[in-house]
């Protein structure tokens, strides 16, 4: 499994990273998937909607957000296939609490920010029985 | 004939399809035309108990379904019905709050050598024993559970460890509380542990807190710990600790055990349930033994401890997956590990949505206890006054409330033996003319029998204060206490 994103759009993530640097920040991927491997063709950054006081270890994108984007990568003829969001000051894995909200065969990228700085990131999707996160290549071109 | 749309990563059990045509007048009716087509959907859009999955929102055209009838909602030709996530997540609270630490911490020559085999595991690494060098562990007991866990986190380099104890080294600690020593017998737990670890690992601060843990006290003494480590053996201290974690919002990794079983789990109100959740009320008092009335094998809290440990360890780096939602049960005759799934529940009175505690309350009433001073102290006798009225001739029946095998190490001359769980149905063998006293090891399981007896009818009733252990203490030296 791998997911392909621009180096530009790498950059766009790592950069919305920082900017929301201490909370977590958010976006909807938009791409095309080929079965072994997808691409990602543009980024819908979000505003993190969680409880403002929550923002340094929570994320959250409402359904209307999801509506407003899903209705989007229709007119693009494109999908919906994952998202990315920040860890501030922790591991570019997923947590315990993104299992419990996540869904299989999305794509989700975490982003490690460490004192402020973008530092690394990884996708992982959920595997099907939803009792784990399998990390998946990224690819850059 | 209504149409669902299908999101992208489910399309793979609805053969592909983007959208489905569904028949059916309301909201729940479409649904169930649409799993009734595909049934795989079904466990990705409910849970378990057959809800909708709480992160699973239903729109029809542009509507939360939520907002009008819910699964009432009509549905007419043509309208569109979206299945639509809400899409969230976060980092590990615990890891990320001790990260924000781990820029002050930097390891000496000796630390990195001592932690080597710990520097070598990728997951661990520098970060990760920086990481357990900033953090701290507050352990509640120094006994079976608290033992293992304290000196394995200290061997590990967790920087803070705390301990709540108020207790004594005794001899029958010796058999499981591996962290005294015989020469501590009679010596304050708290400084035997502390001497210990102190000799193991130099770089760990140890803090002691010779005190009961009280609703006065939990929230200052748990206010400065990451992690709170519940091995206590009863259910008023249990409850205080869960509540107190909640109300701090810091993670309870819980341990328990009972002769040959254990359980554990981490209890962690912000990424999932809490202890109530799981045990919204107690047991009646004195349902369930404690280890002092129903032994334990001396390894079992050795095995649960470090089970206790190792997700402590786990939060503090923040890798793996931590007992969250998950009840580990061992069973060390049958060598198992069972493992029960826990749901946060909606109506947690500490967790829930609509918490109605808000503050620690009084947890010994919450459970029902009374100790044995209050409430029976009328039909209390003491060792002392029950020789002697002995020696004086009284015609006193004396009534064993114990198990055989602890009958066979020792009992009173002329005793009955019934054990506290058959009385009620072995009460018409006891006469209410006869001055009963009922004993049992150290005065708890009597005084439930003195309950039961009483709730039959019988009044003249004897609980032997402090039990045979007392009698053993006091009147008779040749005989053993246990």
């Amino acid at each position: 499994m791998a997911i392909k994103l621009s180096g530009e759009l790498i950059k766009a993530i790592a950069r919305h990273s920082e900017a929301a640097y201490p909370s977590e920040c958010c976006g909807i991927m938009l791409g095309e998937d080929e079965g072994e491997q997808r691409r990602v063709v543009a980024l819908l950054p979000q505003i993190n909607q969680s409880e403002a006081d929550e923002q340094y270890h929570r994320f959250l994108i409402t359904p209307e957000m999801m509506l407003a984007a899903e209705k989007q990568a229709r007119a693009q003829r494109l999908d919906v296939i994952g998202f990315y969001h920040s860890h501030p000051e922790d591991e570019a894995r997923p947590s315990h609490f993104d299992r419990e909200h996540a869904w299989p065969w999305y794509s989700y990228i975490v982003v490690r920010v460490r004192d402020r700085k973008y530092d690394k990131m990884a996708s992982w999707r959920l595997d099907d029985d939803r009792s784990h996160f399998d990390e998946e290549d990224i690819i850059e071109d | 004939m209504a149409i669902i749309t299908i999101p992208t990563p489910l399309r793979q059990y609805a053969a592909q399809q983007r959208e489905v045509n569904v028949s059916g007048s309301t909201i729940d009716e479409a649904l169930g035309s649409l799993t009734a087509q595909y049934p795989e959907l079904r466990r990705h859009l409910y849970n378990d108990n057959g809800n909708m999955r709480n992160f699973v929102n239903v729109y029809l055209n542009d509507e939360d379904v939520r907002y009008l009838k819910k699964g009432n909602t009509t549905v007419a030709e043509g309208d569109t019905i979206s299945i639509i996530p809400a899409i969230a997540g976060g980092s590990a609270v615990a890891a990320a709050n001790i990260a924000e630490r781990t820029a002050d911490q930097s390891l000496s020559h000796d630390e990195i050598l001592r932690y080597s085999r710990h520097l070598l595991v990728p997951e661990v690494a520098m970060d990760g024993q920086k990481k357990l060098k900033a953090a701290s562990v507050l352990l509640i007991g120094a006994g079976g559970l608290g033992s293992p866990a304290a000196l394995y986190l200290a061997a590990a380099g967790v920087g803070r460890i705390g301990i709540v104890d108020f207790d004594v080294v005794d001899s029958t600690n010796l058999q499981r509380q591996i962290i005294h020593s015989s020469e501590a017998i009679g010596t304050s737990k708290l400084a035997s542990a502390k001497a210990r670890i102190e000799g193991l690992n130099p770089y760990v601060k140890v803090e002691t807190y010779e005190t009961f843990l009280t609703s006065a006290n939990a929230l200052e003494l748990f206010k400065d710990y990451d992690i709170i480590a519940d091995g206590t053996d009863n259910f008023p201290t249990r409850y205080l600790v869960n509540d107190a974690c909640v109300l701090l919002g810091k993670p309870n990794v819980y341990g328990s055990i009972f002769r040959f079983e254990g359980q554990a789990s981490v209890f962690y109100a912000k990424e999932g349930p809490c202890y109530r959740c799981l045990y919204p009320e107690p047991p009646p008092p004195g349902l369930v033994p404690s280890c002092a009335e129903g032994g334990v094998l001396g390894v079992l809290p050795g095995t649960i401890g470090l089970i206790q440990a190792t997700e402590a360890i786990k939060l503090i780096l923040g890798i793996g997956e931590p007992l969250i939602g998950r009840l580990m049960l061992y069973d060390a005759l049958s060598m198992r590990f069972r493992e029960l799934k826990l749901r946060k529940d909606p109506d947690c009175p500490i967790c829930g949505e609509h918490p109605t505690i808000t503050a620690l309350i009084d947890y010994q009433a919450f459970c029902g206890v009374t100790s044995a001073d209050e409430g029976i102290t009328e039909v209390d006798i003491s060792p002392l006054e029950l020789k002697e009225r002995l020696d004086r001739g009284e015609d006193l029946m004396l009534l064993d409330v114990r198990e055989p095998h602890e009958w066979d190490i020792a009992h009173l001359e002329g005793a009955t033996l019934i054990p506290v769980n058959d009385i009620t149905e072995r009460a018409h063998e006891l006469s209410t003319a006869d001055d009963i006293v009922v004993y049992c090891k150290a005065g708890t399981r009597s005084a439930r029998a003195v309950q039961q007896l009483q709730m039959l009818g019988f009044r003249k009733l004897h609980n032997l204060r402090g039990g045979i252990n007392a009698w053993a203490n006091q009147v008779d030296p040749t005989m053993p206490s246990y």
